[in-house]
């Protein structure tokens, strides 16, 4: 029996005691695409940062890969794309080549240093998501597009087997953000790889993710989209017209 | 006749060319260590100025302030109480942050008055070394002895080693240190390291341009270098080379002309920066 890459049991989370999330419970296999969508407020990126070890549950427990989170060591398995490039310091010096070097860190034992076949997966990356003519560019002179699909390439460099993201297409224009979910696409079915994407972008992944999970503080729905969109429990929770947004793209 | 006071005897300078400088001994020192020293500042600030903690180097310096009030007190060397000391300072910076949630500039200004109130109050109380104590506010470099240049170039070199060891982990924690935990980077381990180098820095640097002025070395080099590097190595090399040209320039200068070397030294890096920002508006009005 394969083990879930994802297993989230129970997990509770407060803030200024209040209930940032509760009850959250839910698993995730290998090849799975699962988008969490949601409300402003609804948890949805502390749900990725209790799962990747960013912030500790006031209860409950994670397993990343059958490994409690908190005593994770195969980081080389995960990619992570954190929510946007804003907060991130503009003016940082910092080439192409050398921020999606840092991608590579996590499957190198102590010291970290480059070695010439980081370059050639740098360039396999680079051509992959059709970057390769600013490989020795600044960070800070490409345009919020162009710095997503950096910031993406370090999570990829490392042919992760989950691959985590926080509202990545926010700030792609249309005709990008469509080869954003198209390259997740193919990842996900090409070299099996779990994605878990937050997103309001509720079109592109009821188009391409195979589960959904409705996140309001607490888990309202978790499961394929075709339950999603059949389910009466759904209609009843967010309406006719909420139901229909999600589910007009989903093939 | 014109001379300098600044050494350990009088000499006399007129007619005397930069080579003819660089023959004594105290210059010679002054030069291995200030270089080494502002290699050390320079990495590091790049560090530090990316990580918005320029200002830990300034409070640090005041802890080092009571720190030398310290050693005075107790009549043991100040490097040696210092290091210690303004180590501990770094840590309590860095966990105040932690885990008190106080802001780093907030935690930073708390440290650097706690130890200039315990500097006053030591030298207050004990009476006496005033003098001593007030003469590491501006540095001393060309008073520097040959035990110290060797300490100084020896725990540079380390702490340079430590730096190039950690390299890839510093970049990714500076870049984004939420990312570097998900690449199984040990940061909370790597920020100790990296305060407790900045402490050793700190108290390094306070011989070659003093308590007051040390910020100036570990920001200066690291803003101009930011100025017109096209990469973060390349941001460290500039940096390296800014920082080392002025120490060795600054002391040179301030011989012959009896000025301050650690406020000279400060002008130079200086005078860099005005050339990088006009170097910066020429490239971007080409």
């Amino acid at each position: 029996m394969s083990v879930d890459i994802i297993s989230v049991r129970n997990l509770r989370f407060r803030y200024n005691g209040l209930d940032v999330l509760s009850g959250i419970s839910f698993s995730m296999h290998a090849g799975d695409y699962v988008g969490i969508v949601g409300p402003n407020g609804s948890g949805k990126t502390t749900l990725l940062k209790l799962i990747l070890g960013l912030v500790k549950p006031d209860e409950g427990e994670v397993f990343l890969f059958g490994q409690p989170s908190n005593d994770f060591t195969g980081w080389q398995r995960i990619g992570y794309l954190p929510q946007t490039p804003e907060g991130l310091n503009a003016r940082f010096p910092v080439t192409v080549s050398e921020i999606i070097g840092l991608g590579l860190l996590s499957k190198k034992k102590f010291p970290r240093h480059m070695e010439r076949s980081d370059v050639q997966a740098i360039d396999r990356v680079l051509d992959m998501l059709d970057i390769g003519g600013v490989r020795n560019r600044l960070f800070s002179e490409l345009s919020g597009g162009q710095q997503q699909r950096v910031l993406l390439a370090r999570a990829v460099v490392n042919d992760p087997q989950l691959l985590i993201l926080d509202e990545p297409s926010t700030a792609l224009d249309p005709e990008t953000r469509e080869r954003f979910f198209v390259l997740m696409d193919l990842l996900n079915r090409e070299r099996n790889t779990a994605i878990i994407i937050v997103t309001h972008d509720t079109g592109n992944i009821g188009r391409y993710a195979s589960k959904l999970l409705y996140l309001d503080k607490k888990i309202l729905f978790y499961g394929s989209f075709e339950d999603f969109c059949r389910s009466e429990e759904v209609t009843r929770m967010f309406g006719k017209f909420a139901q229909h947004v999600i589910c007009h793209c989903h093939d | 006749m014109h001379s300098t006071s600044s050494a350990t005897a009088t000499i006399e300078i007129e007619n005397m060319s930069v080579a003819d400088f660089i023959q004594y001994g105290f210059v010679q020192r002054a030069v291995i260590a200030g270089s080494f020293i502002a290699l050390l500042c320079s990495t590091l600030g790049v560090f530090l100025v990316l990580r918005r903690l320029s200002l830990i180097g300034d409070g640090l310096a005041h802890a080092t302030f009571g720190s030398v009030a310290v050693a005075m007190l107790l009549k043991m060397s100040p490097l040696y109480v210092s290091i210690p000391l303004v180590m501990a300072a770094a840590v309590g910076i860095l966990k105040l942050t932690e885990r008190f949630r106080v802001h780093g500039d907030a935690a930073i200004g708390i440290v650097s008055s706690l130890g200039i109130a315990s500097g006053v109050m030591i030298s207050s109380a004990a009476g006496g070394f005033n003098v001593d104590l007030f003469s590491y506010l501006f540095g001393s470099i060309l008073s520097i002895s040959t035990a110290e240049v060797v300490l100084s170039v020896g725990l540079s070199a380390a702490v340079l080693f430590i730096l190039s060891f950690f390299y890839n982990e510093l970049l990714s924690i500076t870049f984004d240190e939420e990312a570097s935990r998900v690449s199984g980077v040990n940061t909370e381990s790597l920020n100790i390291i990296f305060v407790l180098l900045t402490a050793m820095t700190v108290v390094l640097s306070m011989k070659v341009v003093g308590i007051m002025l040390i910020s100036a070395l570990l920001i200066l080099p690291a803003v101009t270098a930011l100025h017109i590097s096209r990469s973060f190595r390349s941001t460290i090399a500039i940096a390296a080379a800014v920082s080392v040209v002025s120490v060795i320039s600054g002391i040179l200068i301030s011989f012959p002309f009896d000025l301050p070397t650690g406020a000279s030294i400060v002008f130079m890096n200086f005078i860099f920066f005005l050339f990088s920002i006009l170097f910066k508006k020429i490239k971007s009005s080409a």
